[in-house]
């Protein structure tokens, strides 16, 4: 038998194995939606009576919870409910205040939030359009920046970062849900050795979450590993390799899959005489070649008693998460921000669209 | 015990004897032995594959559901429990050796915490009376 959903005041059924998402959207009602896994939080809503059951509710914080809020992409409620969009203490109007390329292949989208946004460094928001077209990133920024920071990974096409790089202009409005997350620094023991590995723009929480420790006053030692495919994939190059510089607890490394052929370096935008190309004594040292779990592994062979955040590529977020377990990081201290692609099937995004969230 | 739920009442007569759970520690013991034990698992050949992809999260907090099994503490878990998260391992080729394995890794886990022989010799009896179920036989 169906179960009822009603949703916003109508009443709608729900088939058998579908989600409250797939229900909302056969019956034609608008729900932002991105990676449909559960991680992204696009799709979040709020349940008002019923319950959506407890795998709607994983990786969400204990207030959100408390407040019944659920992910629609991951329920299937066991019984009847009535749900609404997200109240309004998580949504904030936002226009976008500025626009800018770190580098060849990543925008620094800076969004002001109109109204208090309480956040952590390291948390991630979901940006909507006015037309609900929905992402997911993680934010680079402190509270202390004023501005909302974002990191996003140009994909040409790409439904919304091919509209920021392409057609958005400053003072446009959007709206900044959330934030969500756990993957934040806590002050507290402030000798004890972190390390930050990341891909692509799994640097953006990973920068926040850097500068938020040393503003707490972190004294222990802090490696920051960066990888990307290639060396266009890398940024923000000069600005840690300077912080490296002054701060003389920070060690910051790179890496890439792929080492730069002449040809790749020569084909971007920018004229700059390739300073990431491999092993050279340019700003910020080497790169190294290899995979980034390879790299951190070898950096680090004994991560007992470290604090560790991993952010980025799912796999490779995954495959680091339990290599250091086994190599003795506890779980407890290790946080995970994996960046899940928007699924194929979201309405808004043409099919076969390759485009990662955040 | 098979088919049954595993109480804690279960491991010990007297009542005047602490039961095996509290000789242990309670909660505090599962939570003392659970990354040590999953870190075993996963270093060791026979089991580590079975491990694969899984989210580790979510499987600390399932290892540590069956450490209080073991050490026979509360616990609502059914044979029909077991034989169902189960299933799906055995198509991937777990037997015997994988349930020896873990067995094995327990006790050497729980030497590593200084639990006493006798206590540990419980503790895989308790874990060998779910093999059925977990085997589904």
């Amino acid at each position: 038998m169906n179960r009822r959903l009603v949703y916003d005041g109508v009443e709608h059924d729900i088939e058998p194995h579908e989600t409250v998402l797939e229900a909302l959207e056969r019956h034609g009602r608008g729900v932002p939606s991105a990676c449909r896994a559960g991680t992204c939080h696009s799709c979040l809503l709020q349940a008002l009576d019923g319950d959506p059951g407890e795998r709607a509710r994983r990786g969400l914080k204990d207030t959100l919870r408390a407040a019944g809020y659920f992910l629609a992409c991951q329920c299937h409620p066991a019984g009847d409910i009535t749900a609404g969009p997200p109240g309004g203490e998580l949504s904030a109007p936002a226009r976008i205040a500025s626009i800018g390329w770190l580098g060849h292949r990543t925008l620094d989208v800076r969004l002001t939030v109109e109204g208090e946004f309480s956040y952590s460094a390291g948390q991630f928001v979901t940006l909507l359009r006015p037309d609900l077209l929905a992402r997911s990133y993680s934010l680079a920024s402190l509270p202390a920046d004023g501005e909302l920071r974002l990191h996003v990974r140009h994909h040409p096409g790409g439904a919304m970062s091919g509209w920021l790089a392409d057609r958005a202009a400053p003072g446009d409005p959007v709206t900044v849900r959330g934030p969500y997350g756990t993957c934040f620094y806590v002050p507290g023991w402030p000798e004890q050795p972190l390390l930050l590995a990341g891909t692509g723009t799994g640097l953006a929480p990973l920068y926040g979450i850097l500068r938020d420790a040393l503003r707490h006053g972190h004294s222990g030692p802090i490696r920051l590993v960066h990888g990307a495919l290639d060396a266009r994939g890398l940024y923000l190059v000069s600005e840690l390799s300077e912080l490296a510089r002054a701060v003389p607890t920070l060690d910051y490394q790179r890496c890439v899959l792929a080492a730069d052929t002449d040809a790749d370096a020569a084909s971007g935008p920018s004229p700059k005489p390739s300073p990431e190309s491999s092993s050279g004594p340019g700003p910020g040292g080497e790169v190294r070649v290899g995979d980034l779990v390879d790299v951190v592994t070898r950096l680090v062979p004994d991560p007992t008693g470290h604090r560790v955040f991993l952010c980025g590529d799912p796999d490779v977020t995954r495959t680091l998460q339990r290599r250091l377990f086994m190599n003795g990081a506890s779980n407890r201290d290790i946080h995970v921000d994996a960046f899940t692609p928007p699924a194929s099937t979201t309405p808004t995004v043409p099919p076969g669209t390759p485009q990662a969230t955040r | 015990m098979s088919g049954t739920q595993a109480t804690s009442g279960a491991t010990s007569g007297d009542p005047a004897v602490q039961s095996l759970y509290q000789r242990l520690g309670g909660a505090g013991a599962v939570d003392a032995a659970v990354e040590l034990f999953y870190r075993k698992v996963l270093r060791d050949p026979r089991t580590a594959r079975f491990f694969d992809g899984v989210d580790m999260d979510a499987q600390i907090a399932k290892q540590a559901a069956f450490l209080t099994v073991a050490f026979g503490g509360p616990n609502n878990y059914t044979g029909q429990d077991l034989r169902a998260a189960h299933a799906h391992l055995l198509d991937r080729g777990m037997g015997e050796e994988q349930v020896d394995a873990v067995i094995e890794l327990l006790g050497a886990t729980l030497v590593e915490l200084g639990v006493s022989p006798i206590d540990i010799a419980e503790v895989a009896a308790v874990a060998g009376s779910v093999r059925g179920d977990v085997l589904s036989r």
